[in-house]
């Protein structure tokens, strides 16, 4: 059986990653080579680069950066941020990506979604959306959360896996950083509204929070999470000899 | 020395570094030449199977990659690569494989309870079969590989060492003399797919 996926999340600024670290035996706590081959250590199932880098100079480091990551790591990577167009998917492609991950891009060129469906095919493109409740309805949210682009989230997802968008993250903003649980309520309607992977993101605080997100709802794929990883408060060792424990698939 | 076809269908940066990785000496060539000269060749792949077959073949690859494997030299294909050693796959149509490994390549849909995600995406357990193979000699039954892929192997159960179960056990690896197939991915799949590498680097070429 397919087992469920923990993903930790990387948000790299100017080549490094950002939040601080402070694992054991790690040199170098912001350098994403070394960060990453812990991680794929540990056992995480793949790893996810966001690059939250504004300059062209840093955008070209991250590049760079991410040849030397797919050098030493040999598990599934995705990157997100800054992809606008398809010559931003072939450029991180290029380094070594399995996954590239659109959010505001589509927004602005939902066809962003088509065009690289069909260069690279379904499985390459992954919908990342962040979503809040306005008035009991969930909206999306663009520019990393903080425009309210009017939209009604499970239809826009609906939109993207028909235009050829192979995999979902739902990232609740209504739940992120609060470490109080993943939002299964909004997790629930998108298993309902598609039949393509989805992973959901924030919200964990405590390994219980991804047995309940997994038990609740089954059709869940994957969970990811940044802070909880990166600070320690949960290692992925412990988290999936849980999850094992409580007869829920993980590759050990 | 070990060559990796390009031919212009997905990306084998991952799959260099792997091999780099483990110490073997792999390099990335178009050449007819380099290729036919090469130890052992590796035929990569990444999306549709009959675009992917007439690329292999407009470009002469398909008759040296049929004709060097005949000679009993190590080959692996791997995701659409093994397919394409397949004697024919239902993808869009109805097409041509080298015929390499006897069999076909169907839909996963049509294996499958109704119900279940496809593509067939994520890690999942290799189930051995009962026939051996040298490539798993590194690596122990139950042990994790990435797939992602909507088709699969039919009809090869000669060939078939190895399945992995999603609502029915998917043909995951296949093997006949010297020709080797892995419908996952080694070059993602962490120590367990560069264990699987290694294998098929060790692997001998066949007196035929």
């Amino acid at each position: 059986m397919i087992t469920k996926r923990i993903i930790p999340c990387l948000d790299v600024r100017d080549g490094r990653v950002v939040k601080g670290v402070n694992f054991e035996g790690l040199a170098d706590v912001s350098s994403p080579v070394e960060l990453g081959q812990y991680y794929s250590r540990c056992g995480a199932d793949e790893l996810v680069f966001y690059d939250i880098t504004a300059s062209a100079e840093g955008r070209a480091l991250f590049t760079d950066i991410l040849c030397e990551v797919a050098r030493t790591i040999f598990i599934p990577l995705t990157v997100g941020g800054g992809i606008n167009t398809v010559e931003d998917f072939d450029r991180v492609l290029k380094c070594g990506a399995d996954k590239v991950s659109v959010n505001s891009g589509a927004i602005r060129n939902p066809d962003l979604i088509y065009e690289a469906a069909k260069k690279y095919g379904d499985q390459c493109v992954v919908l990342s959306a962040d979503i809040k409740r306005v008035d009991g309805v969930f909206r999306v949210f663009a520019k990393g959360g903080r425009e309210n682009t009017g939209m009604e989230a499970i239809e826009w997802i609906k939109k993207c896996v028909s235009m050829g968008a192979g995999e979902v993250v739902v990232n609740s903003i209504d739940t992120d950083g609060v470490k109080n649980g993943f939002d299964l309520e909004m997790l629930a309607a998108v298993c309902d509204a598609v039949q393509v992977p989805v992973i959901a993101s924030g919200g964990a605080g405590c390994m219980e929070d991804f047995t309940t997100l997994f038990k609740t709802l089954p059709k869940v794929d994957a969970g990811l999470a940044a802070s909880i990883f990166h600070f320690g408060e949960v290692a992925i060792p412990d988290l999936k000899k849980k999850l094992a424990g409580e007869n829920i698939p993980v590759r050990l | 020395m070990i060559a990796i076809i390009d031919y212009g269908v997905g990306n084998l940066f991952s799959l260099k570094s792997s091999f780099a990785a483990i110490g073997a000496d792999a390099f990335v060539s178009r050449n007819l030449a380099e290729i036919a000269a090469a130890d052992k060749i590796v035929l990569p792949g990444v999306g549709a199977f009959g675009d992917a077959a007439a690329k292999l073949r407009d470009c002469g690859m398909a008759q040296v990659v049929t004709a060097e494997a005949g000679r009993g030299k190590p080959l692996l294909g791997i995701c659409l690569g093994m397919q394409l050693l397949f004697e024919k796959s239902y993808e869009y149509g109805e097409h041509e494989g080298l015929g390499l490994i006897p069999g076909e390549i169907c839909p996963i849909r049509s294996q499958i309870p109704a119900g279940l995600k496809i593509p067939h995406i994520g890690w999942n357990a290799l189930q051995f079969t009962k026939k051996p193979s040298r490539l798993f000699r590194y690596i122990k039954d139950g042990d994790f590989v990435y797939f992602v892929h909507s088709f699969s192997g039919m009809h090869c159960d000669e060939s078939v060492i190895a399945t992995a179960e999603y609502g029915a056990p998917l043909v995951a690896a296949v093997e006949s003399k010297n020709v080797f197939g892995c419908q996952f991915h080694p070059e993602k799949s962490g120590e367990v797919g560069l264990s699987i590498l290694k294998a098929f680097c060790d692997a001998e070429v066949e007196k035929c």
